[in-house]
């Protein structure tokens, strides 16, 4: 009784084979039925997100957040959808009509995608495909094309310019964020997300590989484009970037994807190193696991709009300063020595093994903090010294011109 | 006919229709784009042949990578969208030529190819070609010495980047 889920899907295919279908045909209907059930589940989710981020939001700024319709403001995010059902939907002029409206699609659909691969509970899993750390990274390089789209079909220059920062982030960030990814797989032996989840007992990887799960969650902040790394967006240079054209619910579904896509990578961080499903009673109640899994995920997404909320945009030399200079040798660095480590540890007992990887990984973090002390000591010197002093270029010019 | 057989001829009708007109639209923004559902095409037959990693990597290296970098130099050039001059060059003649002649051998290798009509060989389900691919490039008795070559050339070619950046004080 403790996986509903499966019993549903058991009752129904039995159902329809008594109804006299092919084997066949009740495979492909029950997968129709499993998409859209985890697609609609998905979407109801995103219209609470819109509350939980504007409520979490207000909190942070000292507000009270929408709390006019029902109880605690419940009802705001479903008259927010209306609003945007009826709004007027317009299109530029000059905008490559067709191009200009596949983005808004894409951008929800490249994220609802990401959750056939996401493990809700030991049974609930869209598919394990055995690529799925890499399918991941495939569907990211799709919601940067969708980007790209927007952006030049708008034709408006600060949509293009939002487009243009937007690239030059997500493939930097994808190069530490592949990195990353490869520890958990390179820990479990298997790129399946959930086989990883089951691999990680009796430590979740974000004790055996800290490093490695802080060098992917900043990353996949910046693959977001959320605070500190919204440039993309940057509403008081740019206006809104590439989305600037888009009106009503062409609007709402960037909007969507975009928490939507905060909280899909919340879970794909809890899965791959917060234990995914993972909990007291999850492997014989399947169904706790899909509350372990929300509170996981959850409590990632409330970090996300932790930083967003507190930190302010980063400058985009120093946007890609820090992912070359700092987060690439950092992340190569833990794969090399995880890597050799995983080795050399392979024979020991599983306790010794996971004390001598944080161990390793302290290690790594001390010193990545006085690598990081020097420079900004040197950094602090180079700033402190008077600069030179200010005198015309050319004193005989300037002497005849005035 | 099969309904593998029916995605197939839909995927590859598309896959050419796409590949034709990357080659053929004014607008170069639309040829890259039409570029890229070629090439998404490709992806779809590897998943079709059972090779997930290919599939995937496929779509990661060129739709996430060269694809993206291609429309980025696209958007920094002038007129994309407004070129009104030919198409062709003085050297299509004999970019035709070359294309017939290559085209034309590869049909004749082909057609004494026995590959059309085998069936493929039943996968088991523990087979995980991944682990074997990732043995086999690695392995001596394998590819691992084209596998090393192109790390070396990679990272030549990185390492060529960053002194070309290098900036010399």
């Amino acid at each position: 009784m403790g996986d509903p889920v499966t019993f549903i899907a058991q009752w129904l295919e039995n159902l329809l084979l008594g109804w006299g279908l092919s084997p066949q045909w009740v495979t492909i209907l029950m997968t129709i039925i499993g998409v859209a059930a985890i697609a609609i589940f998905v979407l109801l989710v995103d219209i609470l997100l819109v509350w939980v981020e504007r409520k979490v939001v207000a909190r942070f700024q000292d507000r009270l957040g929408p709390n006019r319709l029902g109880p605690f403001g419940l009802i705001q995010p479903i008259a927010d959808v209306i609003k945007l059902l009826i709004k007027e939907d317009i299109t530029p002029i000059g905008a490559d009509r067709i191009v200009y409206n596949l983005p808004p699609i894409i951008a929800l659909a490249t994220v609802l995608m990401l959750w056939a691969v996401i493990p809700l509970a030991p049974t609930i899993v869209g598919t394990d495909l055995d690529v799925g750390v890499l399918y991941v990274v495939a569907l990211g390089a799709f919601g940067t094309l969708g980007i790209i789209m927007a952006g030049w079909a708008s034709n408006n220059k600060y949509a293009l310019i939002g487009a243009f920062r937007t690239v030059a982030q997500m493939v930097s960030y994808e190069v530490p964020m592949v990195i990353s990814l490869m520890v958990p797989v390179l820990l479990a032996g298997t790129m399946g997300i959930n086989s990883i989840v089951f691999a990680q007992s009796p430590v979740w990887y974000v004790v055996v590989a800290p490093v490695a799960a802080l060098i992917l969650f900043i990353s996949a902040i910046a693959e977001l484009g959320r605070a500190p790394f919204d440039l993309a967006e940057a509403e008081s240079e740019i206006v809104a970037g590439f989305h600037i054209e888009y009106t009503g619910m062409k609007f709402g579904m960037f909007y969507a994807g975009e928490l939507l896509h905060a909280l899909t990578i919340s879970g794909l961080v809890a899965s791959l190193f917060l234990g995914g499903w993972r909990g007291p009673g999850a492997e014989a109640y399947p169904i706790l696991g899909v509350v372990y899994f929300f509170m996981k995920a959850f409590f990632l997404y409330w970090a996300i709009m932790w930083i967003k909320y507190s930190l302010p945009r980063i400058r985009i030399d120093h946007m890609l300063n820090f992912n070359w200079k700092f987060l690439t040798p950092l992340a190569l660095i833990v794969l090399i020595v995880t890597a050799i480590l995983d080795k050399l540890f392979a024979g020991f007992p599983e306790w010794l093994y996971v004390v001598g990887m944080l161990l390793a990984n302290l290690v790594i973090i001390w010193l990545t903090v006085q690598i990081l002390r020097n420079r900004a000591k040197v950094e602090r010197k180079r700033v402190a010294e008077p600069g030179p002093i200010a005198a015309p270029q050319n004193p005989s010019v300037s002497s005849t011109s005035s | 006919m099969s309904g593998l057989q029916i995605i197939f001829i839909l995927v590859a009708a598309l896959t050419l229709g796409a590949g034709l007109l990357a080659v053929t639209v004014r607008n170069l923004v639309h040829a890259a784009l039409w570029l890229i559902l070629a090439l998404f095409g490709v992806a779809i037959f590897f998943v079709l042949l059972n090779a997930g990693f290919l599939a995937v990597a496929q779509v990661v290296v060129y739709i996430g990578a060269i694809a993206i970098l291609m429309i980025f130099a696209i958007m920094l050039t002038q007129q994309v969208a407004s070129y009104k001059g030919t198409q062709l060059n003085a050297n299509w003649i004999w970019s035709a030529f070359i294309a017939v002649v290559v085209f034309a051998g590869l049909a004749w290798i082909l057609s004494s190819w026995s590959g059309f009509s085998t069936l493929p060989p039943e996968m088991s389900a523990r087979a995980d070609p991944l682990r074997q691919l990732g043995s086999a490039l690695v392995s001596p008795t394998a590819y691992v010495i084209p596998f090393e070559v192109a790390s070396v050339l990679l990272l030549a070619a990185l390492i060529g980047a960053i002194i070309i950046a290098w900036d010399r004080k």
